[in-house]
């Protein structure tokens, strides 16, 4: 009986050992599924073209133009001239061979990349050649196109993802461009749009051999929004045309909306030298230099001392906490003692009598120092009468990033009664220990771009709204967007200091600066600096500084002018955004003789000085 | 052939035969996919090849079904014969295809002899064993019926070709039904454990194990039956010894390195999914991601790829799995085990021993191939290559099984009552 069923139950045995091992496989270990689409089916991302950007008044800034990388397949090469090919792609003969060798290690049958980006011209000159090299093709790709190759600093720029990114950001594929620095960066997820997915099914050497399931998986992509800056390409190629051989920034702003309408650093580079194959060479030659530092926004990032032009906030804040009035006289003899053995010089002449708005338009250092002082002494304590004054500049939003949408920035910095107990013993300091802060210089630090904002917060007569650089869609107010940020400054006060920087234009420091036709308000500054040179301490030639706005009823725009060691803020700072106000404002500039000046003015000589070894005498 | 015969007919078998034909012809199809759809008619094409194959063994369908049933066992020395003579042919007109001198190329027509031989085999094998002369207790007739299987297992071992002349091993089920001692089965199976368990664990672990294992065993039973004797405990206990340590020496010395790996993948001792492991893993992977109902007709992208070497031939299964998941396979190994029960079940109503051992032995053919090929692809059973029969692409192989089920048609249909 036995030996009838022996075969019968190895049958059913190996059946139910059969379907347990299925279920085991099928049912159960779910990850084959998974093994199997990345075994056979190839994932190809179809990437919209990244988002053109427009500047304020929708002239075409940024745009795509293709470019090709040539490829090969390893199996399908013949022989040819490699000479030929190597010297038409104007690289050696050995990295051809070697670039072909890498391919081939990688994968005989998969495509290889040889050389990255060649332009549409490169490639038309090679096409017609390409039938004597089997194996090799063009494959098309996109990159940027900076049809103004200005504003490199705002728009910052793209490149490819690299092998250490795409672990953290698996959003994205191995050489695909994404955003880097400025507008490019920030704006990365807008200007980027939504990629694809093309599904091949590829068969066991990894060849594509047709689509997968006639592309019912398939993603379309999403295409990229474009955006509209709040710049104004023609005030920003004007300004940086105005900067070239000087160093330094120019930020402008529109007071009432807080849009940046020129955002310009000095020396800045063609944007349109970081694409392309070269792109490596020129990017490694920027971020060398590490003497102008093209790629330091000194817009965004130099901190500097604010110099004269801060005069105007000491001003407001002592006309709001009542230590003067707009009548109240401080006399000047070229300077004066703020402590004893201590003078504060000014250029003041003997025995000048000066209220607040003559304070302004002379630049009168004692006014300042002594309207300064009196604030801090104003408190129980010097330390109660810093913070006082401190909350007050909070709100001009120095001290602060801003909040602005690009990516780099610097805080600068304005001192505290802690920072200054940590400094001084506590109580070993007071109102002349501090004094420098009444003149702008001292321990504050600001950013050309904050240096605006308070300037677009004075034209606000008390207001200023987050500077930013793409323009608010039509349909959202921009309150909602960007809320007003008040200062606790009344507005009357604002009237007598805004009279004050009008006179600096009209008989004070910066006559140079006058429009025919524009009210324009202004303010200079003339900042010591130093560096160390040779373990000395070494002073340069002063910074020359211009704050700006205009029209002075209804401003359309603030600006703010630094030029390292320009000397007086009215030789090179005054003019620069005198000019930049009448080309913004006019569309033309009259004062053809000072533009002339301004474009062919160098500094370069000024800052060979520290750098050439020999003795050098400043403020020339 | 008449109203009775077709009345007669076990068309159980029958039905199954042909959907199991169509699933194949199905799924080879599948296999030789690729972008443009093509007839199965077209005989450049293996699924069109097969469905023509399959037209002509058809056409044998009536010619053996009427034959009468004792020209079969008359004339199985004959066959048999010609079967010997044609695998020794192979060595003087063969053709070597991928290593092997396993084929005879006429005409454009390739014919794989050791399939026949198979039948030939079976044939002669239940015609001696059904001999009034033969008992199967008595030593001359047993060594009579192994050479009758070595001789052709031999000759196909030459070609070489181990995977069909391990389908030869199947005469040892019949050999068991007829009357072989049992024992043999247990010793069988001991010493397939004892091979598997040498080359898991090292000889030297594995003998100290079977010791204290042989020990407990002896007292439970001494304890139970007082009168046990020792000696043939200590006996086995030594023969699995030695083999062990023979195995040892066998597969590190004798084998050759890709019998060692086919080995060492199935048992996890080699995980190496890129080099020897692949064909397992892939086989695997396009299986498992069928899933419960599969990725449909023409849809397997590893079936489409060409992920799993000889996919319409002996990795068949593979594709079933993979567009048809777990109800199609399943429905699959049901089928076949349907088939299998259903040869047994007729091959035990007959009163007559040839019919009886024929049918037996086709059954147990068919179960060698079923568990070696389907095995193979679970992964459970070494790599070895021979297909899955009416499933797989292959014209020989498909005529032979067929031509063999015919012949169990015409046994079964003219069964003496």
């Amino acid at each position: 009986m036995v030996r009838k069923v022996i075969l019968m139950g190895f049958t059913l045995g190996s059946s139910l050992l059969f379907i347990f091992q299925l279920i085991n496989l099928q049912l159960f270990k779910s990850d084959y599924s998974e093994r199997s689409l990345n075994n056979a089916v190839q994932k190809r991302p179809i990437y919209p073209n990244r988002g053109l950007i427009y500047d304020r008044n929708g002239t075409l800034w940024v745009a795509n133009k293709p470019v090709y990388d040539l490829m090969v397949v390893p199996e399908n090469l013949n022989t040819f001239d490699t000479l030929e090919l190597s010297s038409n792609l104007k690289i050696t003969k050995a990295e051809l061979v070697q670039q072909i060798k890498n391919a081939a290690r990688f994968s005989k049958k998969l495509p290889s990349v040889i050389l990255r980006q060649l332009s549409m011209e490169e490639v038309a000159l090679l096409q017609e050649k390409m039938w004597k090299f089997p194996g090799f093709y063009f494959q098309k790709k996109s990159t940027r196109d900076y049809i103004l190759p200005i504003g490199a600093n705002v728009l910052g720029y793209t490149s490819e993802t690299n092998r250490n990114e795409i672990r953290t950001k698996t959003d994205y594929d191995l050489g695909e461009m994404i955003g880097r620095q400025g507008i490019e960066k920030t704006y990365e997820k807008t200007l980027r749009g939504k990629k694809g997915v093309q599904l091949f099914q590829k068969d066991r050497f990894n060849r594509i051999i047709g689509p997968y399931e006639e592309g019912a998986f398939d993603v379309l992509p999403e295409e990229a929004e474009d955006i509209t800056l709040t710049l104004d390409a023609v005030l920003q190629g004007y300004g940086e045309a105005l900067m070239v051989n000087k160093r330094g920034g120019i930020v402008a702003l529109e007071p009432e909306s807080g849009e940046v309408l020129a955002l310009i650093t000095a020396p800045s580079y063609n944007p349109n030298v970081l694409i392309g194959r070269e792109r490596s060479k020129f990017f490694k030659a920027l971020v060398q230099d590490t003497i102008t530092k093209p790629l330091f926004d000194r817009s965004l990032q130099a901190e500097y001392s604010p110099g004269s032009p801060f005069k105007t906030l000491n001003a407001l804040i002592g006309l709001q906490e009542k230590i003067i009035t707009p009548e109240t006289l401080f006399s000047c003899n070229q300077g004066h003692y703020y402590a004893r053995g201590a003078f504060m010089k000014c250029h003041c002449s003997v025995g000048t009598k000066s209220n607040v708005i003559k304070g302004i338009y002379n630049s009168c250092n004692s006014f300042f120092a002594k309207t300064y002082a009196r604030l801090i002494a104003s408190k129980p304590s010097p330390a109660e009468g810093v913070d006082l004054w401190r909350k007050h500049l909070e709100k001009f939003g120095l001290g602060d990033y801003l909040g602005y949408d690009l990516p780099i920035g610097k805080q600068g910095f304005i001192p505290d009664s802690k920072y200054y107990n940590r400094w001084y013993k506590e109580g070993g300091w007071g109102p002349s220990t501090i004094v420098s802060n009444a003149i702008g210089q001292g321990e504050i630090l600001t950013t050309p771009i904050q240096m605006a904002n308070f300037t677009a917060t004075i034209a606000n007569r008390g207001f200023f709204k987050k500077p930013h650089f793409k323009k608010a869609p039509l349909e959202k107010s921009l309150d909602s967007l960007y809320p007003k940020n008040q200062t606790l400054i009344d507005t009357e006060h604002f009237e007598t200091v805004i009279e004050g920087m009008h006179q600096v234009v009209e008989r004070g420091t910066a006559r140079i600066a006058r429009i025919k036709g524009i009210e324009v308000c202004g303010k200079t500054g003339t900042v010591e600096n130093f560096i160390r040179l040779n373990n000395e301490k070494t002073q340069l030639t002063d910074h020359s500084i211009f704050v700006a706005f205009a029209p002075k009823e209804n401003p359309k725009i603030a600006i703010a002018v630094f030029i390292e060691n320009g000397y007086w803020g009215g030789r090179w700072a005054a003019p620069i955004a005198s000019l930049m106000i009448e080309k913004y404002l006019k569309g033309t500039v009259e004062r053809r003789w000072l533009e002339k000046r301004m474009l062919e003015g160098s500094l370069l000589a000024e800052y060979e000085k520290p750098l050439s070894g020999i003795p050098f005498t400043i403020n020339e | 052939m008449n109203n009775s015969t077709l009345f007669r007919l076990d068309w159980v078998s029958l039905i199954i035969y042909f959907l199991l034909i169509g699933f194949g012809l199905t799924n080879i199809y599948s296999t030789s996919f690729t972008e443009v759809s093509f007839s199965l008619f077209d005989w450049s094409y293996p699924a069109g090849k097969q469905f023509w194959i399959f037209c002509f063994s058809l056409s044998f369908f009536p010619l053996i079904l009427y034959l009468n049933s004792h020209f079969f066992e008359h004339l199985a020395a004959v066959f048999y014969t010609i079967s010997i003579l044609s695998l020794l042919g192979l060595f003087l007109f063969g053709q070597k295809i991928s290593g092997a001198t396993s084929w005879y190329i006429l005409g454009g027509v390739s014919l794989q002899p050791a399939e026949f031989a198979k039948i030939c085999t079976a044939l002669y094998v239940a015609s001696s064993l059904s001999s009034i002369q033969m008992d199967i207790k008595k030593r001359a007739s047993l060594v009579k019926i192994i050479f009758i299987v070595l001789l052709p297992m031999l000759l196909i071992i030459l070609q070489p070709d181990a995977g069909s002349a391990l389908v030869f091993t199947a005469i040892f089920f019949v050999l068991l039904r007829e009357g072989l001692d049992l024992r043999t089965l247990y010793v069988g199976l001991g010493l397939i454990s004892v091979f598997i368990l040498s080359l898991l664990f090292d000889p030297i672990s594995l003998s100290i194990a079977l010791l204290i294992l042989v020990v407990l065993v002896y007292r439970i039973i001494l304890y139970s039956f007082p009168k046990t004797k020792k000696r043939p405990f200590l006996l086995t206990l030594c023969l699995a010894t030695i083999f062990s340590f023979s195995v040892d020496f066998i597969f590190n010395s004798v084998f050759e390195q890709r019998h060692r790996d086919r080995f060492n993948v199935i048992l996890g001792l080699e995980t190496d999914a890129k080099g020897i492991g692949y064909n397992i893993n892939q086989s695997k992977i396009a299986i498992g991601s069928g899933g419960l109902i599969g990725k449909g007709f023409l849809n397997g992208t590893q079936t489409k790829g060409g992920f799993v070497p000889e996919q319409h031939t002996d990795y068949i299964f593979t594709t079933i799995g993979e567009e048809w998941g777990f109800l199609g396979s399943c429905g699959l190994i049901i089928l076949f085990t349907c088939l299998i029960l259903r040869i047994l079940y007729r091959a035990e109503k007959h009163t007559q021993p040839f019919p009886r051992i024929f049918s037996y032995c086709f059954a147990s053919m068919l179960f060698v191939h079923f568990f070696i090929n389907i095995g193979m692809t679970l992964g459970l059973v070494p790599t070895v290559g021979i297909p899955l029969p009416f499933i797989s692409y292959g014209g020989t192989n498909l005529l032979a099984f067929s031509i063999m089920l015919f012949i169990y048609l015409n046994l079964d249909v003219n069964r003496l009552s």
